[in-house]
């Protein structure tokens, strides 16, 4: 579904991806992990546009997505959680979902979608009246995906959706995750650094070092690799 | 004790503010007897003030914090949303509004509805700059310069082309919005403080070029003998004319009003708001940052092309000056006073900030100084301005908050 070849992108003079290539299938789960400062969140900005793509291609079911607007690659059913949430802050939680809606212009399909997230997340429709930036970290984090998933994306681009939360609610997240995955058939590309989890979740997985990828494979290739034992699971 | 307590405060405070204000309150230089006369019962007469200004807002502040059952929500801003949140009231509310406002010039001097036009002519820029400041929260400080773009549009068409009112109107504003694009792609990156400072520049190079351009804009001069709006091809008085200008405008702030009312709940409108609170958000949610800041840059500055082809319709002669850094901090204080975003606050903030100084015109000396401090005052007590703008409410069936 979504292909990467040989991408290059960074900020200034400075390349924070060198060479990537990778691929992920419809109703894949990949994640990609790797240190602080690997290049993982640019790859996905530069996926969805907001960071230009400076050398390589990004294909999208076949077509050339690399220098479209970001707008553009939502509507092609791209839709991006980004890091640190970024949810709007004085807009409610309600106004919040609906922004993530914005394209969409079926209104019965956005109004399921809002009970199907909803569903998903009690806790934002007691909260729907809230502003955003009252939310807890939590919360948030749930109101950013729920945004998302309002664009009824075909693939869900997720920033570290574990990054400041307690162990529970990162279990929670990593759940509706697989969840989103196996009812909705939601292709999902997990960029993480709680990288046990996402492992466990994810059916294949890139490891990034430097802005390059220096090892792939299954969940549970990579979770017993040595290298990735050594460097990323602290074993 | 603490009335102990806030006498002690009270009089620390009116002690500094004796110290502060004694080189413009005490002293005073006598050049011809070049002697210095100290006017020491200012000095009393400032401490005593301050003493018990300051005391009774301390002593006010206890109490409201003793007795929160009043709560915050006894204030105008909350009063005027109660009339309009029902609508019964709100009909009533704005029925006698219009008819105040059309009986208005019958009863007033011309004088007076001409103040009121000058009025009515800023609640349409402020709304128009509410549009790019409070809803899209692109902080614009040269807004003045799509006014000057409609007034000149009007006044140059006619010297040239012999053009009416009513043709210029159009071309000015879509000419001011054209300008409002010019303007939004080199700045499509900026925010804040950058943003606020190019367009600062902005509205500087419009006011100078039509200053030095003679040629074009006959400089500081001026243009002058610019035709009043006609009645239909009639030829109206000097009274008639105002009069008929007053009702144009009474027409263009309701117009503007519903406009930028629809607007606001639009597409367009939350993509302003969305853009104010998050770009990287508004991006991930696949709204186009480049149109949407352009489109508020386009829809604010129709609005002041518009108010400038009245404007120089009812003053029948313009010239730069009329198109100062200061008009663009008038506007911007409007909206800034009035409440950002809030339609309802911008009106009453132009109403307030132009017709208070027409009505102390005994104290017009102080006029910048009451200017600053209404301002500051503000900051400190109401900085959501007069008349916040409320969130649109969403209908909920038995809900219950379960947050401690």
């Amino acid at each position: 579904m979504l292909r990467l070849e040989h991408v290059r992108a960074g900020y200034g003079n400075i390349l924070a991806i060198k060479d990537i290539s990778l691929v992920i299938s419809e109703g894949e789960i990949v994640t990609l992990i790797g240190a602080n400062g690997a290049g993982k969140s640019t790859t996905l900005m530069t996926i969805s546009g907001l960071v230009p793509c400076r050398g390589g291609k990004i294909l999208l079911n076949g077509r050339e997505i690399q220098g479209e607007a970001p707008d553009n690659i939502v509507r092609l059913g791209l839709s991006q959680v980004p890091e640190g949430r970024h949810i709007f802050p004085l807009l409610t939680v309600k106004e919040n979902l609906d922004m993530g809606a914005f394209l969409r212009r079926d209104k019965d399909g956005v109004k399921r979608d809002l009970e199907f997230v909803y569903t998903l997340f009690p806790i934002l429709e007691k909260r729907q009246r809230q502003h955003g930036g009252a939310l807890s970290g939590g919360e948030q984090q749930m109101l950013a995906m729920s945004r998302a998933l309002m664009a009824r994306p075909k693939m869900l681009l997720l920033d570290e959706p574990s990054m400041g939360l307690a162990p529970l609610l990162i279990k929670q997240i990593f759940a509706i995750i697989e969840r989103l995955n196996r009812e909705r058939g939601t292709t999902i590309f997990l960029v993480e650094q709680n990288a046990r989890k996402a492992l466990r979740v994810a059916h294949r997985g890139y490891v990034l070092e430097n802005g390059e990828i220096i090892v792939t494979g299954t969940g549970r290739e990579l979770a017993a690799n040595e290298k990735v034992q050594s460097a990323y699971l602290g074993m | 004790m603490p009335i102990l307590a806030e006498i002690r405060f009270a009089l620390r405070a009116a002690l500094w503010f004796v110290f502060l204000t004694f080189p413009i309150m005490v002293i005073k230089a006598d050049p011809i007897g070049q002697t210095v006369i100290w006017r020491w019962r200012n000095a009393v007469w400032v401490g005593a003030c301050s003493f018990f200004v300051c005391l009774a807002l301390r002593l006010w502040k206890n109490y409201r914090a003793k007795h929160p059952a009043l709560g915050p929500s006894n204030d105008g801003g909350s009063f005027i949303h109660r009339i309009l949140d029902h609508s019964g009231q709100r009909r009533a509310f704005l029925g006698i509004l219009l008819a105040a406002a059309i009986l208005f010039p019958f009863f007033a001097s011309s004088y007076q509805t001409n103040i009121m036009i000058t009025a009515l002519i800023y609640v349409v820029l402020g709304l128009g700059l509410n549009i790019v400041v409070g809803m899209a929260g692109l902080l614009d400080l040269g807004f003045v310069a799509f006014y000057a773009i409609g007034a000149y549009t009007y006044a140059l068409l006619h010297l040239h082309f012999g053009l009416g009112f009513w043709q210029s109107l159009p071309l000015g504003a879509c000419l001011a919005a054209l300008g409002g694009i010019c303007l939004g792609f080199p700045v499509l990156r900026l925010r804040g403080d950058y943003l606020a400072i190019v367009t600062l520049g902005f509205g500087e190079i419009i006011r100078l070029a039509l200053e030095n351009w003679g040629e074009f804009s006959q400089g500081p001069s001026g243009i002058a003998n610019i035709p009043r709006p006609g009645f239909f091809g009639m030829t109206l008085s000097l009274d008639q004319s105002i009069l008929f200008l007053y009702f144009i405008m009474i027409v263009f702030v309701i117009a503007t009003i519903f406009v930028v009312n629809r607007l606001r709940d639009s597409r367009i409108g939350r993509a302003w708001i969305a853009l104010r609170e998050d770009e990287i958000a508004c991006q991930a949610m696949g709204i186009d940052k480049q149109k949407t800041k352009l489109a508020a840059f386009a829809l604010g500055a129709f609005w002041a092309g518009g108010m400038g082809v009245v404007f120089a319709a009812k003053t029948t002669f313009i010239n730069p000056a009329s198109f100062t850094f200061l008009e663009s901090v008038i506007i911007l204080s409007i909206v800034v006073l009035g409440g950002m975003g809030s339609i309802v606050g911008v009106v009453c903030g132009a109403l307030i900030l132009v017709l208070l100084p027409e009505y102390l015109r005994a104290l017009s000396e102080y006029r910048m100084l009451a200017f600053g401090a209404i301002l500051v005052l503000m900051m400190i007590f109401r900085p959501q301005g007069l008349i916040p703008t409320i969130k649109s409410r969403y209908p909920l069936e038995n809900l219950t908050d379960d947050r401690p």
